[in-house]
């Protein structure tokens, strides 16, 4: 099996086209002259031109941003601190990830409904920039505990125990040797809420109020209506391609600057 | 458990004060919530504003089940189950493919799984929706062997399976990926040196090594398809909603909040049970 991966590789080949050929089909169907998603008639950049002009678009991606950038703030912050809190078994631990799975494992359509009706019957919050930050933060922190969790068991503990016993304070062990150990994940899962909050679309369904509609939302009640519009496909395609290239440019500089401290390792254990 | 007796009581306050914030959040805004779905589904129906909603009545629920509902929910299920072996079965090869093969470019076929999931979900559906259309790709490339089909795929039951699949493919990969990669590959090698097929193999050590994977990947996959109403609206069309379509219905435009809660109690029920019967396995990958 291990001498042979050329069927394997074959296979994980085809799940990647079936990941990428919808992807590579909306970057195509962006520069389409006409409204047409399935034909391609005439190549033009009129839909980009159409998108930066498009306030309401605009509008709505200025919310979806900073509505995605404060969740994933606030969720990165109690989340990173609640997977240093499970880090060691004590009493009660089992209790605390039955809760904390629970918004992997309760569907979208559920939280949403229960939302819409906490924020409307129960406790009073009117439905809007608040309601949609209290509930993406609650569906994404998990995400964030489960990314940070597992960084922070695979840590080793030594490392803060050398810092301790050369005369380091609890607070400048973990700021100079815990804090750069779990950076990465903690990154890892900022970028996962973020995302998580960027792109939903049923919970925030229920909770956007008048005038502030997220770009999700808005796409969705367009088109139900009359189909999606070329410049949604065309943002879409601007979206993919900054992304990759900042992932692309993350794990560049992650993999130099494991490099470089391998080479350090080196040096030491020389 | 052993050592909990010993844990220092301050190791507990530490850790609950660490957890603290995030129980609070979780319990205002989801437990709450979730708690008021319970309360909902045993009330009168609510036909205005107002917030009285007694009598208590069990009547949500005998309407929940009403056989006039089953088709949806056997669908529902259906979608679910489909969506979750199809993700197995594309996932898998691929979790362990990069686990095993993917020497230092894990990192990046990792977040190559995950980067078709920046662009908006439903643009992505729309794709699948041009794609799939009569005049679309597929049916064009298809037409070449003679395999197409008049009017395309679209609003057929493996439009919305292939969708769904689509949409939850990286939350199965994710935690197979996790389970693969700690898998210690010398078992399989040990198992061929001890006269072991490949079959056998895979059923006996590999499948076993990486189940806990399996099952948090199914989890992750299985009740988001169970919920979603998205995809199988799009793709499917009317005539194929899910339990979560009408779910949707009941707080959007019928206005019966009470059947929607006891559908949505329904569908929770239906998370327990697969938690419950996963049990502690797997716990440690999700």
């Amino acid at each position: 099996m291990n001498r042979r991966p050329w069927v394997l590789g074959g296979v994980a080949g085809l799940v990647f086209l079936f990941l990428y050929a919808p992807i590579a089909w909306l970057a195509v169907v962006s520069f389409n002259d006409s409204r047409s998603l399935s034909r391609i008639t005439g190549l033009s950049g009129r839909w980009y031109g159409e998108l930066f002009e498009d306030s309401r678009v605009l509008e709505s991606l200025a919310l979806t941003l900073r509505l995605a950038l404060a969740s994933a703030v606030i969720a990165t912050v109690i989340g990173t601190l609640a997977a240093f809190g499970l880090r060691k078994a004590f009493p009660g631990r089992s209790l605390w990830t039955v809760l904390l799975s629970l918004p992997l494992v309760v569907p979208e359509v559920v939280m949403g409904v229960a939302l819409l009706g906490f924020c409307v019957k129960l406790a009073g919050i009117p439905l809007g920039f608040g309601a949609l930050l209290f509930a993406h933060v609650a569906f994404s922190l998990s995400f964030v505990v489960v990314v940070v969790r597992s960084r922070v068991a695979g840590m080793d503990s030594r490392m803060e125990e050398a810092a301790a016993d050369l005369g380091a304070s609890p607070l400048t062990a973990f700021r100079t040797v815990t804090l750069p150990l779990v950076a990465p994940a903690v990154l890892a899962g900022a970028a996962f809420a973020f995302l998580l909050s960027f792109d939903d679309v049923v919970i925030s369904s229920y909770l956007t109020g008048v005038g502030s509609t997220t770009l999700p939302v808005f796409v969705y009640a367009q088109a139900s209506k009359r189909g999606i519009s070329p410049e949604i496909v065309a943002l879409s395609t601007l979206m993919v391609t900054a992304t990759t290239a900042l992932l692309l440019a993350g794990v560049l500089i992650a993999s130099w600057r494991a490099r470089r401290a391998g080479q350090a390792a080196a040096l030491v254990s020389a | 458990m052993a050592s909990c007796a010993f844990v220092s009581r301050s190791r507990w306050l530490k850790a609950n004060g660490l957890l603290l914030p995030t129980g609070v959040w979780l319990g205002i805004f989801l437990i709450a919530p979730l708690a008021l779905v319970v309360q909902f589904s045993f009330a009168t129906r609510d036909t205005g504003v107002a917030r009285a909603v007694l009598p208590w009545t069990t009547q949500a629920y005998l309407t929940a089940l009403n056989p006039a509902f089953l088709p949806i929910f056997l669908r529902t299920l259906a979608y679910a189950f489909a969506t979750t072996a199809l993700c197995l079965l594309l996932g898998f090869p691929l979790a362990w493919f990069i686990a095993r093969h993917g020497g230092r470019f894990r990192t990046v076929l990792l977040v190559a799984v995950l980067i078709p999931f920046w662009s908006s979900y439903l643009a992505r559906i729309y794709a699948w929706k041009a794609l799939l259309d009569g005049d679309g790709l597929v049916n064009q490339l298809l037409g070449v062997v003679g395999l197409d089909r008049s009017g395309g795929f679209l609003l057929t039951h493996s439009a919305v399976v292939l969708g769904l699949t689509y949409g939850f493919l990286p939350f199965m990969v994710l935690p197979l990926y996790v389970a693969c990669e700690r898998f210690d590959h010398r078992l399989v090698e040990a198992s061929f040196d001890l006269g072991h097929g490949r079959v056998s193999t895979f059923f006996r050590i590999v499948l076993p090594g990486v189940f806990s994977g399996v099952l948090a990947g199914s989890l992750l996959v299985l009740v988001p398809a169970a919920g979603d109403f998205v995809t199988p609206r799009l793709l499917g069309g009317v005539g194929q909603s899910t339990f979560g379509s009408v779910i949707d219905d009941q707080f959007r435009g019928g206005n019966n909040w009470p059947l929607g809660s006891a559908m949505a109690v329904l569908l929770l029920l239906l998370v327990v049970a697969v938690l419950v019967l996963r049990g502690r396995r797997g716990e440690d990958v999700l």
